[in-house]
């Protein structure tokens, strides 16, 4: 049988957790479960604490786990991130879904997640502790604690890129989506951080392209080999909006788009 | 099972309930509240069709956990109409056969009711954008397009308040 717990901090809500326990954000993701009666769900836990602050700390900038995507929309702050933002679901979606919960969100859910990847992503627990958005993506189904905030780089200029594909639009959900952050040093590209989504069961980073544009410049030559190594590394899934193979046929394009600054 | 009691405003008016662990906010409107204008269709936020306004922004009924919206604001299309003059969104769907099987109707007037509030005139662009979390398998969309787009251009003060 299915029980609610209410607490009003996020510490709390952290020492409710437990086998069969979820904490519920937006109710997105959690709520989809409770209707279809999933028998995994025992336990739904959730926190009156406000988590929506969004704060600049130096070239930083921290999210509160609470922030949906229309609070992400709504921000100057975040204006970066608008483009992901957006790609989640229609309005309804956007005005409930956060940004803690979008760490969670199961393929091929989770666009916003690859942008905060791309952007050095830290996520800060319920219990003070630190961890890089990359690992703890890997070990996401027993997070070590309750997700507080996420803070991201703030890119400068255009540095930062996102494309999502979908065979619908406005609203679609993602064949693929990749999102880049073009760091530069000396006129060359230096540090470059390329996450994908839906390339795999949780938003990844694409390491052999990552590699292969260090030092670059952003031309059809320069990419050439970041291009060939696209999908390096990678396992993308076969599911109803496309197979692996489609995946794999189709990202080394949408990446040189993405790259060149391509419609 | 041990329930919860929640307190709201719907449509203006205070409504009190108690509801199960678990139990979304459609449910509570429709058999707890006997506000049957909310539909459930997917139940998994794909649909639209129980779209209602939340301190104004459109949210999905099923996908909100009944309790959290205590001490808000929700609004439903059974609310739209003043006595028996109906909303100005409401007079051109009819007029404009915006709605053919109905399902989505009372999602799709709630996603264009949150669009003019805050957008009185909007561009065909915008209103296709509010409208894209509500499905309609019947019209091809067109007609309720038009149909909103017909409202915005009614005279402002038959469109409800808050405006």
């Amino acid at each position: 049988m299915l029980e609610v717990v209410t607490t009003a901090t996020l510490a709390e809500a952290a020492a409710a957790m437990g086998p069969g326990a979820r904490f519920l954000g937006g109710g997105t993701l959690v709520m989809r479960a409770a209707n279809e009666g999933d028998p995994t769900l025992r336990r739904i836990v959730r926190s009156t604490e406000r988590l929506d602050r969004i704060q600049t700390e130096g070239n930083r900038i921290r999210i509160g786990a609470g922030v949906t995507m229309s609070g992400l929309l709504a921000a100057r702050e975040t204006a970066f991130l608008a483009p992901a933002a957006r790609a989640v679901g229609g309005p309804q979606v956007r005005n409930q879904a956060t940004v803690g919960g979008n760490l969670h969100a199961p393929h091929p859910y989770g666009d916003l997640t690859v942008a905060l990847l791309a952007l050095d992503g830290i996520v800060h627990l319920s219990n003070g502790q630190d961890m890089a958005l990359e690992p703890y993506l890997a070990a996401r189904a027993h997070p070590p604690g309750l997700v507080a905030a996420v803070s991201v780089t703030q890119p400068m200029g255009e540095a930062f890129r996102f494309r999502k594909v979908s065979r619908i639009k406005p609203k679609g959900v993602s064949v693929l989506s990749m999102a880049a952050h073009l760091s530069r040093s000396a006129g060359r590209l230096s540090g470059v951080r390329i996450a994908y989504g839906a390339m795999g069961p949780a938003p990844v980073r694409a390491a052999a392209v990552e590699r292969a544009l260090e030092g670059a410049d952003l031309s059809a030559t320069g990419i050439a080999s970041a291009l060939a190594q696209a999908t390096v590394g990678l396992e993308p899934p076969d599911d109803a909006l496309a197979s692996a193979w489609y995946r794999r046929e189709v990202a080394p394009v949408h990446l040189r788009r993405l790259l060149l600054g391509e419609p | 099972m041990a329930k919860t009691p929640v307190t709201f405003t719907l449509n203006g008016e205070e409504a009190a309930t108690f509801v199960d662990a678990g139990a979304n906010l459609l449910e509570v409107l429709r058999r707890g509240l006997g506000d049957l204008s909310p539909k459930y269709g997917c139940g998994q936020g794909t649909c639209g069709s129980c779209t209602v306004l939340v301190d104004g922004a459109p949210r999905l009924a099923c996908l909100t956990l009944a309790e959290t919206v205590e001490g808000q604001s929700v609004e439903t299309t059974g609310g739209m109409a003043d006595g028996p003059d109906l909303h100005a969104l409401q007079k051109a769907f009819i007029e404009g056969f915006a709605a053919q099987c109905g399902y989505c109707t009372p999602g799709m007037l709630m996603s264009a009711k949150a669009l003019l509030q805050s957008t009185p005139n909007p561009t065909r662009e915008q209103v296709i954008d509010a409208i894209s979390g509500n499905l309609c398998r019947c019209t091809g969309y067109e007609p309720i397009v038009e149909a909103i787009l017909a409202a915005a251009r009614s005279p402002r003060r038959s469109l409800g308040s808050p405006l």
